[in-house]
């Protein structure tokens, strides 16, 4: 490699690094096909390195990755054409597939900058499709959207790369069979859709902030994408539960580095040491908050992040506005009627009117038998109870709840309570 | 990264095959193999003879047996390695499945595994070793 080419190859990869998501995700929209586009994607920076040295950097990269892309892909299919003789998929279609490509999208150059944004879109309500397998659509997302790698995303998971392999695989070969249209919903449908999006989001940010096990850095790492990702999503559709969403993550990451002690024990938020709390989020998180409801189409997630927010505001536990926290649930409990949501709200008033007035409620919804098997419904009343001073109904419920967790810090932390006790 | 296909093959039942059916299946590889080496995710490869043709070296009782033939006596046995240059597994997984060689018996793809800073201890301690 000469001195001259050198600057050009930091150029490819500065670009492909801030615009291979994108181009990924027009390429898609213009050739139909995950795999093709991939593809497509790589033989064009394949030809950048080769031909921006000789050539020049273009006034447009990106535009010039896409065009090349297209070009390559459809370039690629008419040569397979020719040696593809057998099966239904024979010669033919492939010809004709082709030429319905070239055929497509002559000015797409000029009309690239307008879409481009909304191809991002499309390439993440595409993967988070509800057609696709709820752990599907979270590899598929990192992988596509967030340009993770197979292999990062198998770690993050504490899954081998070939099982990960496969479900991505398999969610790709049932975009293309099953025909999942590669567009953003129509208004009528985007609630609905939206909210798996989120949820899809949600559920990767829990996934790096859960202290189940594993290599905790790379954890971590799935909670900053998924606060990535709500960035994106908030840029590109602003809309009242998006923010609320990425305001919900900024105030629980916030607390990540208060919430376990160096060797990894958990710290209840009662016991955190405040001052290790992230000033930075909770100042975003809570401007977020304000900013949604002033919208007042506030949904689960902002409700959630006004809670979070509450929390963040108060220098101590002791110093926590409860009232206002039990009046927040009350709402989310109207909104999204379920026995978690309700054990929090319990907590909640355990806070605000003594341990006893969180027992009564907590007691009633163990009896309806939905929490049965929630550890945390277990380990809350056991707390209360100790609180109470009421030992052997606290034993009796810290050992259900340490029957129920697979979580190790979890463990630990019920199996101290326990020593605690006696 | 760098990944190794390891293709495996029934030699008796490519044996059998005609003149003409072998030669449109090696015409079909050897086309992709180009499409690979033309857009960037080729490194190498190496055909192998068949494999009656290997010596097995074995280290028994403190010294090194040689047996004729291969290692494993399986139906299918290993017919030759492609080196790739892939993103990660799933793209290295979509570049093997469009390859014709698939059709003839199983493609087992392995990340290569990076030995450089192994080396690297294995020489501070040799240079340390010759020191003293």
């Amino acid at each position: 490699m000469s001195q001259a080419t050198k600057p050009v190859h930091e150029i490819v990869d500065a670009v492909y690094r801030s615009e291979s998501r994108r181009i990924l995700a027009t390429l898609i929209r213009l050739l139909g096909d995950f795999e093709i586009a991939e593809e497509a994607m790589h033989d064009a920076f394949a030809a950048a390195v080769e031909q921006w040295p000789r050539e020049g950097v273009p006034t447009n990269p990106r535009a010039w990755l896409v065009s090349t892309g297209r070009f390559k892909a459809i370039d690629g299919i008419r040569r397979q054409a020719r040696f593809v003789s057998d099966g239904p998929s024979g010669d033919g279609m492939m010809t004709e597939l082709a030429d319905r490509l070239a055929a497509e999208t002559e000015d797409i150059a000029e009309k690239l900058d307008e879409s481009v944004e909304d191809d991002r879109l499309r390439l993440i309500f595409t993967c988070c499709h509800p057609a696709l397998a709820p752990d599907a659509r979270m590899a598929l997302t990192l992988r596509e959207v967030c340009g993770l790698t197979t292999e990062e995303i198998a770690r993050a998971f504490l899954t081998s790369p070939a099982t990960l392999a496969q479900r991505i695989v398999r969610a790709k070969t049932k975009i293309r069979d099953a025909r999942i249209p590669y567009q953003v919903p129509s208004q009528s449908e985007l609630p609905e859709r939206l909210e798996t999006v989120l949820h899809v989001v949600y559920l990767m940010f829990n996934e790096g902030y859960s202290a189940s096990s594993g290599n905790s850095l790379t954890r971590a790492d799935i909670s900053g994408e998924a606060i990535r990702l709500g960035r994106l999503l908030l840029e590109l559709l602003p809309e009242p539960e998006v923010t609320g969403l990425l305001a919900l993550m900024l105030l629980q990451e916030s607390r990540r580095a208060a919430r376990s002690s160096p060797d990894g024990e958990i710290i209840l938020l009662d016991d955190q040491d405040r001052s290790l709390w992230n000033r930075e989020f909770i100042a975003e998180g809570t401007a977020l908050v304000r900013q949604t409801l002033i919208t007042r189409r506030v949904g689960p997630y902002t409700l959630q992040a006004a809670i979070a927010a509450v929390h963040a505001e108060a220098q101590t536990s002791s110093a926590t506005d409860w009232q206002q926290i039990v009046a927040l649930y009350d709402v989310l409990v109207q909104m999204i009627p379920s026995p978690v949501v309700e054990l929090n709200r319990a907590a909640a008033v355990a806070m605000r009117d003594g341990p006893e007035a969180g027992l009564v409620l907590i007691d009633a919804l163990l009896a309806r038998g939905e929490l049965d098997e929630y550890h945390l419904a277990h380990s809350a009343r056991a707390e209360l109870c100790r609180r109470l001073g009421r030992k052997d109904d606290a034993r009796v419920s810290f050992e259900r709840a340490l029957n129920l967790t697979q979580q190790e810090p979890e463990k630990r932390f019920l199996k101290r309570r326990l020593a605690e006790l006696a | 990264m760098k990944y190794i296909c390891l293709g495996y093959y029934d030699e008796k039942a490519f044996g059998q095959l005609s003149e003409q059916e072998r030669t449109a299946f090696m015409d079909e590889c050897f086309v992709y193999d180009d499409v690979l080496k033309k857009n960037g995710h080729y490194i190498g490869d190496e055909a192998l003879q068949l494999a009656e043709t290997a010596a097995t070296l074995r280290y028994q009782n403190g010294k090194v047996a040689i047996t004729d033939g291969p290692f494993a006596e399986t139906k299918e046995q290993l017919g030759g390695i492609l080196i790739l240059e892939a993103k990660d597994l799933n793209h290295a997984i979509q570049i093997m499945s469009k390859h014709p060689g698939v059709k003839g018996g199983p493609f087992e793809i392995r990340p290569a595994a990076d030995l450089t800073e192994l080396v690297n201890e294995s020489e501070r301690r040799r240079s340390v070793a010759t020191e003293k």
